[in-house]
């Protein structure tokens, strides 16, 4: 029984990375943050490059904490999105083709979201990272830890629950 | 609150770079309360199919307001960061609409103000969001 042949690793990523980047650059604010995603297989890491606009506190300075917010939540929704969309990209059930093209599939809302802020955010750039720790058919949860200079640092962590888009199949 | 303390509050407020940028205003301060306003901007969006705002951009409103309301406390001397704020969605707000929120700082403690805020578009009578947070109390003890 011959196995199909593994399609070449630039045409996989290719494809994927296109996927996210049309989920990623689909949503205003996330360019207007200038949050950025990079892939390491199924794996996200959110960059907010720093941005004079990001600043809360401009004594000290020091990041705004709505920003940081949005950062966490942007970070949330997006590795949610993207962990139910790789599901459906791998299995072919969605077609990364059209989502590139700007056919993207609904996000899921925040139903509520609580951000713990460990120590003030420096004027560079953050990172994070999300896991989603429940992902149902209607309901997620998801922990999000965010750093800056040191991984094991983390200068805030967020938990949120978000309702999940109807699916086309019920 | 005495009007020199609130115009300080309100210069401070409006000139934090974020809420210059998302374009957000402080309306109101005073004892322990705050209200602001942030204007319908298509940049902010966070669904450009429906139109509606992202929450990260309710979230920075709250937030600021959150911290004013705690600073403009009476027992509160000076600036303020937040510990931890929960937000709660419970609806879109409506794209085009401006969104307003209150905020009510209503315990404070030598270390940790207590504060509650709600989020309204042009339909005041259901909330777009809720938020309760603690702040810190800087410069006593």
């Amino acid at each position: 029984m011959a196995r199909t042949r593994p399609e070449p690793v630039q045409v996989v990523k290719q494809r994927r990375d296109a996927a996210l980047n049309a989920l990623v650059h689909g949503v205003p604010y996330v360019q207007f943050m200038g949050i950025e995603f990079e892939r390491r297989g199924d794996e996200l890491t959110a960059i907010m490059p720093f941005d004079e606009k990001l600043i809360g506190n401009p004594m000290l300075p020091a990041l705004h904490g709505g920003a940081i917010a949005g950062f966490l939540e942007t970070t949330a929704v997006i590795g949610l999105a993207w962990s139910v969309l790789w599901e459906e990209i791998e299995t072919g059930v969605l077609d990364a083709d059209e989502l590139a093209l700007g056919y993207l599939p609904r996000l899921p809302k925040t139903i509520d979201f609580n951000i713990d802020y460990l120590r003030s955010g420096l004027p560079r750039d953050a990172y994070a990272r999300a896991r989603v720790n429940r992902s149902g058919r209607r309901y997620a949860s998801v922990h999000v830890e965010a750093w800056q200079d040191q991984r094991a640092k983390l200068f805030a962590q967020a938990t949120g629950h978000f309702l999940m888009p109807a699916r086309k199949d019920g | 609150m005495n009007p020199e303390k609130a115009r300080m509050a309100e210069q401070f407020i409006n000139a934090i770079p974020h809420c210059k940028a998302l374009g957000m205003t402080l309306t109101d301060i005073g004892d322990g309360i705050a209200e602001m306003e942030l204007p319908y901007d298509l940049r902010i969006v966070g669904d450009p199919e429906t139109g509606v705002l992202h929450g990260g951009a309710v979230s920075a409103l709250m937030d600021t307001c959150c911290g004013a309301a705690a600073m403009s406390h009476p027992s509160s001397p000076a600036g303020t960061a937040t510990i931890d704020l929960r937000i709660d969605y419970m609806r879109a707000a409506t794209p085009g609409q401006t969104v307003r929120t209150r905020a009510e700082c209503y315990h404070i403690t030598r270390s940790v103000a207590f504060v509650r805020a709600t989020a309204m578009d042009d339909d005041t009578d259901r909330p777009v969001a809720t938020a309760t947070g603690a702040f810190t109390v800087e410069g006593k003890r």
